[in-house]
């Protein structure tokens, strides 16, 4: 009796070449052109949005004084969010020996690693003088002038590097053993010399496999904490200012479930679709969307007791400017994004108690749309309100996106789909030596 | 000397390789190397019983990448740019925890790729096993025990000998 983690009866030899074959032999799929295609289009509208952003100044989106942090630090909050699942599927459920995760380790940590790039931009762009932002760096400069450590900004900028490349890291060291499989199924010269020194020339000898699990299970150790700590420290962006609707201790743990809620909506966006184009529906089976689907409605929960929370504490607090801006939320300028994102996040999610919607691919890939257009919302509403509304009546004035700032999201949202059609195309979208090992265990099941 | 790397055994799953790894160790055979598709329980502590250094290296990393992370911040808040912010104390240590944090992790992760890399002797793109016929399985689904030809008191008569004893799919010669 197999468990329903992997279904039919796969060997080393046929799993391997599955998975092998789809970056080696497969022919490329009109579809996947036509998405290239869409997507490459896509980053040219965010390109050439950047250019205009440059050459003009960040006039060319709706920023004034009060509200200064625009879409930028919207989206940097969001992709950094969607970051997060990858790292926590690989790391935590690594630590926790979930075998389910062996297959869909891989591509989530190729989406963690593309969605936190494309974040980290952002911050860059949102600067008014971009060409300075090497100032974040702490080096001896004939200014004299050190960063300040007592900002949450640079903490920030040493977060999400730290963050990136550890992630990188993780996903490299991860893909050594396959891409030495790549090396030696590839036909083509160019392809074994460039598949075969990525691969370093790994072997597969007993001593180096030891060695490579002692640094994957040490990995996995170092960036847990690591997950938690990012989004905590963007959070303080926030929470470290005294503005109304800011200014809460509950902002880290609010931030990091929101981040892994998103996150996990995102793997259900990608998988969901990738499984059925690939037809990889017997590693990607329908307990790997259920479980996926239990961990979206636990952290959104989650995220709806912050969103409670924060409108208690506002009250509790009996600040009036707190208060001032729970209400605002709810009846002010913003109001209809407000109860979009409390529809979407709170209410949607909660279809998933039901195991009927969980074991639907078509409901559970309309609430990861859902949940991700939410999430997108909740970050507007905290960045955009507050600002738009803190102490001096006569300092207001809401915030109003221009053309360019939806272009840029777009844009943006453009060239993680063209990074993750190019990751499909030329590396493996699963861990082949962990399905290996996934086919080991239900052997060893099946004789006992 | 020879100009052999060593004499390989080709099987077919990985309880052949453990046991032939067993029987090899049990029989005495020095400069024993095993290849798997993927990692096999118990294998690398049949063959090589010490315990790695890795983490003990990781954790030296760490400590120095806290302890770099922490005094760049304070020397440069304390010593070389002091700024009074409205009387605060300038060795203003909470504050500098996130970032002290951050470089822990970053030096011990990298300490732990690199540690692997260059413990396990990559990279390394050149190898006499790439050339010897079959040994592409490995990444795939073959299992091989190999006999080094430059271990002490080896002899090609008696590890072929061995070798075909334990019932493999075929006996391979790796020439250095």
């Amino acid at each position: 009796m197999s468990s329903e983690v992997l279904r039919g009866r796969w060997g080393y030899a046929s799993v391997t070449d599955k998975i092998a074959d789809l970056v080696l032999r497969r022919r490329t799929h009109w579809l996947w052109a036509l998405g290239f295609g869409i997507a490459g289009t896509l980053t040219l509208v965010f390109l050439g949005g950047i250019v205009w952003l440059f050459a003009v100044g960040v006039g060319i989106w709706g920023v004034n004084i009060p509200v200064a942090w625009g879409f930028a630090i919207v989206n940097f909050v969001w992709w950094i969010g969607i970051g997060h699942a990858g790292t926590f599927i690989s790391a935590f459920l690594l630590l926790l020996r979930q075998k389910w995760r062996n297959s869909i380790n891989r591509f989530a940590e190729a989406m963690t690693l593309f969605a936190a790039g494309i974040a980290g931009m952002w911050p860059i762009l949102h600067l008014g003088r971009p060409w300075f932002f090497y100032w974040l760096v702490p080096y001896p400069d004939v200014m004299n002038v050190w960063p300040q450590w007592r900002s949450p900004l640079v903490w920030d900028f040493f977060a999400i590097s730290t963050y990136l490349t550890v992630s990188l890291l993780f996903w490299y060291v991860g893909l050594i053993p396959d891409l030495a499989t790549l090396r030696d199924r590839a036909h083509g010269v160019w392809r074994r010399m460039i598949y075969g020194f990525l691969a370093l020339g790994w072997r597969g000898e007993a001593r180096h496999w030891a060695r490579f699990e002692t640094a994957y299970l040490l990995l996995a150790g170092l960036a847990a904490p690591l997950v938690i700590s990012v989004h905590s420290i963007v959070s303080l962006d926030f929470a470290i200012g005294n503005t109304p609707g800011y200014h809460s201790t509950i902002f880290p743990p609010y931030f990091v479930a929101g981040a892994l809620f998103c996150g996990f909506a995102m793997v259900l966006v990608i998988a969901i679709p990738m499984r059925r184009f690939l037809r990889l529906e017997d590693f990607i089976t329908i307990r790997h969307l259920d479980n996926a689907a239990k961990i979206l409605l636990a952290t959104g929960l989650l995220v709806a007791y912050g969103y409670g929370m924060e409108v208690f504490t506002a009250f509790y607090s009996g600040d009036e400017y707190e208060i001032a801006i729970a209400l605002d939320r709810m009846k002010g300028f913003y109001a209809p994004v407000y109860w979009t994102l409390i529809c979407l996040n709170v209410v949607v999610p909660q279809i998933l108690w039901w195991r009927r919607a969980r074991r639907s691919v078509a409901t559970l890939f309309a609430v990861g749309i859902l949940v991700n257009i939410g999430m997108w919302l909740e970050r507007f509403m905290i960045v955009e309100s507050s600002l738009a509304h803190d102490f001096l009546p006569s300092a207001w004035r809401p915030f109003i996106p221009t053309g360019w700032d939806w272009a840029m999201l777009a844009g943006s949202v453009g060239l993680f789909a063209l990074f993750f059609l190019a990751f499909v195309r030329l590396l493996p979208a699963l861990s082949i030596f962990e399905m290996r090992e996934l086919v080991e265990e239900e052997k060893e099941g099946e004789v006992a | 000397m020879s100009a052999l790397y060593g004499v390989m055994a080709e099987l077919a799953d990985e309880k052949a390789l453990l046991a032939a790894a067993r029987e090899a160790r049990d029989a005495g055979w020095s400069g024993v190397e095993a290849y798997s598709p993927f990692p096999v329980e118990g294998l690398a502590e049949t063959l090589a019983p010490r315990a790695s250094r890795l983490p003990f290296f990781v954790l030296l990393f760490g400590i120095f990448g806290g302890a770099a992370g922490y005094f760049l911040q304070w020397y440069t808040a304390v010593i070389s740019y002091p700024i009074n912010v409205g009387g605060r104390p300038l060795h203003s240590w909470p504050e500098f925890i996130p970032v002290t944090f951050e470089t822990t992790v970053l030096f011990a992760a990298l300490a732990a790729v690199i540690g692997m890399i260059a413990g396990n002797g990559l990279p390394r793109l050149r190898h006499p096993l790439f050339d010897a016929p079959h040994f592409d399985l490995a990444t795939r689904n073959r299992f091989f025990l190999c006999l080094r030809g430059d271990a002490p008191r080896f002899d090609e008569e008696r590890a072929r000998g061995f070798l075909e004893s334990l019932r493999p799919i075929r006996v391979i010669e790796v020439a250095a």
